[in-house]
């Protein structure tokens, strides 16, 4: 027998465990092996002392389920343990998500630093809709580093970007953003709705809050609206002065301090008690129960995904129809290089690429692909695909369109699980069309 | 709030109510590396009901300053000068893990000042894995990694955490990892390592005394506890199944039901 002494090792579950089973205890659930879903409003206090202590966050528990549902519960524990944060809050679309976040961190005459290649919705949200609220954005083109640390003013209070910017896959350096951010005392906020955690922690690279549109790779059916913020737990609010509403007495709860109390989770703990109270973005449980049932696949998909997108990606670059083609995996892509560094485990399965024949080509494919589906999303376990400046971002106007990187030949196609070569044959229908464009486009 | 203690400030959470000197205190002792934090599903009660809550960071720890305290005999002392310092003549402790030690000396210590104790996750000594006490004092993180493992039951692995959202080992980790690990967690496991006058203290505690104890808990299993238990006069005992040595998170309902019904049979609060 070996007399070598056996290493020390962690036994906390890993990935696949735990998109299997965090947030979850049967025996305090009847015994119940799948999560059940809780569809109800409310529940029993017992006796006025419990319900005083519950409104009170002296205890854990709920109350109404706009604030909290044992059902949501379970899927916020497990993307937060997926995601290697301290807490989330999950909400009834990514973009609750990406508003309850904004207004957990920011007050009216606040300022933000947000990269200019994100999903049309954000835009037009950072761009037109919080201006209402007194707060103010700079967008900065996701490449231009230095430019993140050049638009941050005295009132900046994060700085925002998805790491691979929807939809043109530029990729912003999260890692030296971060350090920007931290050095000015502020949070990186990172959109990882391309990634999941599958692909991507950006904890583990310097960001303090990821969020998701749980719609897409996460769940992946399809069928179900959903959102989530989650915290990394690292982010010191009381190193400054900047987040009063963070570390100050708040009056909405007997003046406490969310820092002071909750520390590596006040951030979520604002979040629910102030965001959900007052604005009531809740995600309905039989929509969190859907996601659930996704999630339990996500490492298994995503790998599939990242397959077919890479060979996609090969077959799109030696296609005769194809001016260019944008991913973080094609061998030319000008961020390859932090790709590797920062998405080991494949770059997604989003591709944007340039038809030859302008706009009116785009149409044509688009209108006669047959397998692949045009509508608006991404992160399906079907592929999916839109011309965005005819669609997604429609409502830009062309000055922010060409900020952002989009061209008018763009196609963005979003790569599904099916069969590679039913994907490729259904893509030569669309592409024989757009050599045709007026033909076509006339119908 | 903050005070000063040998001329160090002192951080501690009063469960979001302001400090009212005629209410009865309770000090709430943190474990190795972590910080007050960790009772916050316990603090906040006894605030909004009639106690001074205080829930200290030890030194070096959290958000309190100086160097953290080499040894369980120099952390008991200290324990008894916030008292001083916080101007009461006496108060009921409550301690999880090593500081169920620092409470149990300072009880011994200090018998006239200390009303009631409430030990969670108690032992009479916490000898430390060799090469997890190497890990933490070489800023290891992975000693903090192996201390989240070890502390939660296997229930507790899954999560379920009783506040919605919140997920018990990350929030753990990051609250171990907030200092530099060997100026916290190196230091305080050396000082459990060292410390052996648990049982002898123990003997001397007359005081109402409440153990809670998980079956699951690997660090301070539930033999260990009883053993520390027997030795103090009419000691009682409450064992928590399916749950492990971080129960004041894992079972944060039945502790605090516990300990709630202890502390005001014992030290009853100011009636309003």
């Amino acid at each position: 027998m070996s007399d070598k002494k056996k290493e020390l090792k962690p036994n906390t579950y890993k990935f696949d465990t735990l998109s299997l089973h965090a947030g979850y205890q049967p025996h305090k659930n009847a015994g119940a092996r799948q999560v059940p879903i809780y569809q109800t409003t409310s529940y029993l206090f017992d006796d006025v002392d419990h319900a005083a202590a519950l409104f009170n966050l002296e205890r854990g528990g709920h109350i109404y389920s706009r604030i909290s549902n044992p059902t949501v519960g379970v899927l916020e524990e497990r993307v937060a343990s997926l995601e290697g944060g301290t807490a989330a809050l999950a909400t009834s679309s990514g973009m609750s998500a990406i508003f309850l976040t904004i207004m957990t961190l920011c007050e009216a005459g606040d300022h933000l630093v947000v990269s200019s290649q994100l999903y049309g919705g954000t835009v037009n949200l950072f761009r037109l809709t919080l201006p209402k609220f007194g707060i103010t954005c700079t967008f900065v083109k996701p490449r231009d580093t230095e430019g993140f640390k050049k638009a941050i003013k005295k009132n900046t209070k994060g700085i925002y970007g998805e790491l691979v910017g929807n939809p043109g896959n530029e990729l912003m350096n999260m890692p030296e953003i971060a350090n920007i951010a931290h050095e000015a005392g502020i949070p990186l906020i990172v959109d990882s709705t391309y990634q999941t955690p599958y692909l991507c922690k950006p904890f583990e690279h310097g960001a303090d809050i990821v969020i998701h549109s749980l719609t897409k790779w996460m769940a992946g059916h399809g069928s179900s609206m959903a959102g989530i913020l989650v915290e990394g737990g690292n982010f010191d609010w009381m190193q400054n002065d900047k987040f009063p509403t963070m570390t100050k007495p708040y009056e909405g709860y007997h003046g406490l301090s969310f820092a002071e109390e909750f520390g590596p989770t006040a951030f979520t703990m604002k979040a629910r008690a102030e965001g959900m109270r007052d604005f009531g973005p809740c995600l309905s449980p039989q929509n969190a129960w859907n996601v659930l049932q996704g999630l339990e696949t996500l490492s298994v998909r995503m790998k599939k995904h990242c397959e077919n997108a890479e060979e996609m990606v090969k077959y799109l670059s030696n296609h005769e129809s194809v001016a260019w083609v944008s991913h973080p995996s094609a061998p030319n892509h000008p961020d390859t290089k932090l790709a590797n560094k920062l998405l080991p485990n494949g770059k997604g399965s989003m591709i944007a690429f340039g038809i030859k024949g302008g706009k009116d080509a785009g149409v044509a494919f688009i209108n006669n692909v047959k397998l692949a589906s045009h509508l608006a999303n991404v992160g399906d376990t079907r592929t999916l695909v839109i011309h965005p400046a005819s669609g997604t971002h429609s409502q830009m106007d062309e000055a922010t369109l060409k900020f952002a990187g989009l061209s008018h030949d763009m196609i963005r196609l979003s790569v599904g699980m099916e069969d590679i070569d039913d994907i490729k044959n259904d893509f030569e229908i669309g592409f024989r069309a757009a050599r045709k464009p007026r033909l076509v486009s006339n119908q | 709030m903050k005070f000063k203690v040998n001329g160090n400030e002192v951080f501690a959470s009063t469960g979001g109510r302001p400090f009212d000197k005629k209410k009865p205190l309770i000090i709430f002792v943190h474990g190795s590396g972590l910080t007050h934090m960790t009772w916050v599903l316990q603090t906040r009660y006894f605030a909004f009901h009639g106690y001074n809550s205080l829930a200290v960071d030890l030194p070096g720890h959290g958000l309190s300053s100086g160097k953290s305290l080499k040894s369980i005999e120099e952390m008991a002392d200290w324990v008894s000068s916030v008292i001083d310092a916080v101007g009461h003549k006496e108060a009921s402790l409550v301690g999880h893990s090593q500081g169920c030690l620092v409470t149990v000396e300072c009880t011994s210590r200090y018998p006239g000042k200390i009303k009631t104790l409430s030990l969670m996750g108690g032992a009479g000594a916490i000898p430390m894995n060799p090469e997890l006490l190497s890990l933490a004092e070489n800023n290891d993180p992975k000693a903090v990694d192996l201390m989240m493992d070890w502390a939660h039951g296997p229930a507790g692995h899954f999560g379920g955490h009783p506040v919605p959202g919140l997920y018990h080992i990350n929030t753990g980790t990051m609250l171990a990892k907030s200092r530099t690990i060997q100026n916290t967690l190196g230091v305080d496991f050396r000082a459990c390592d060292n410390y052996k006058n648990g049982f002898e203290a123990a003997k001397k505690i007359k005081c109402p005394t409440l153990s809670i104890l998980a079956t699951d808990d690997k660090m301070c299993p539930v033999k260990e506890g009883k053993k520390l238990a027997s030795l103090i006069d009419g000691s009682q005992v409450d064992i928590i199944d399916n749950c492990g040595h971080m129960m004041l998170l894992e079972e944060a309902d039945r502790v605090l039901t516990v300990l709630k019904k202890f502390i005001t049979t014992n030290y009853p609060p100011l009636s309003s």
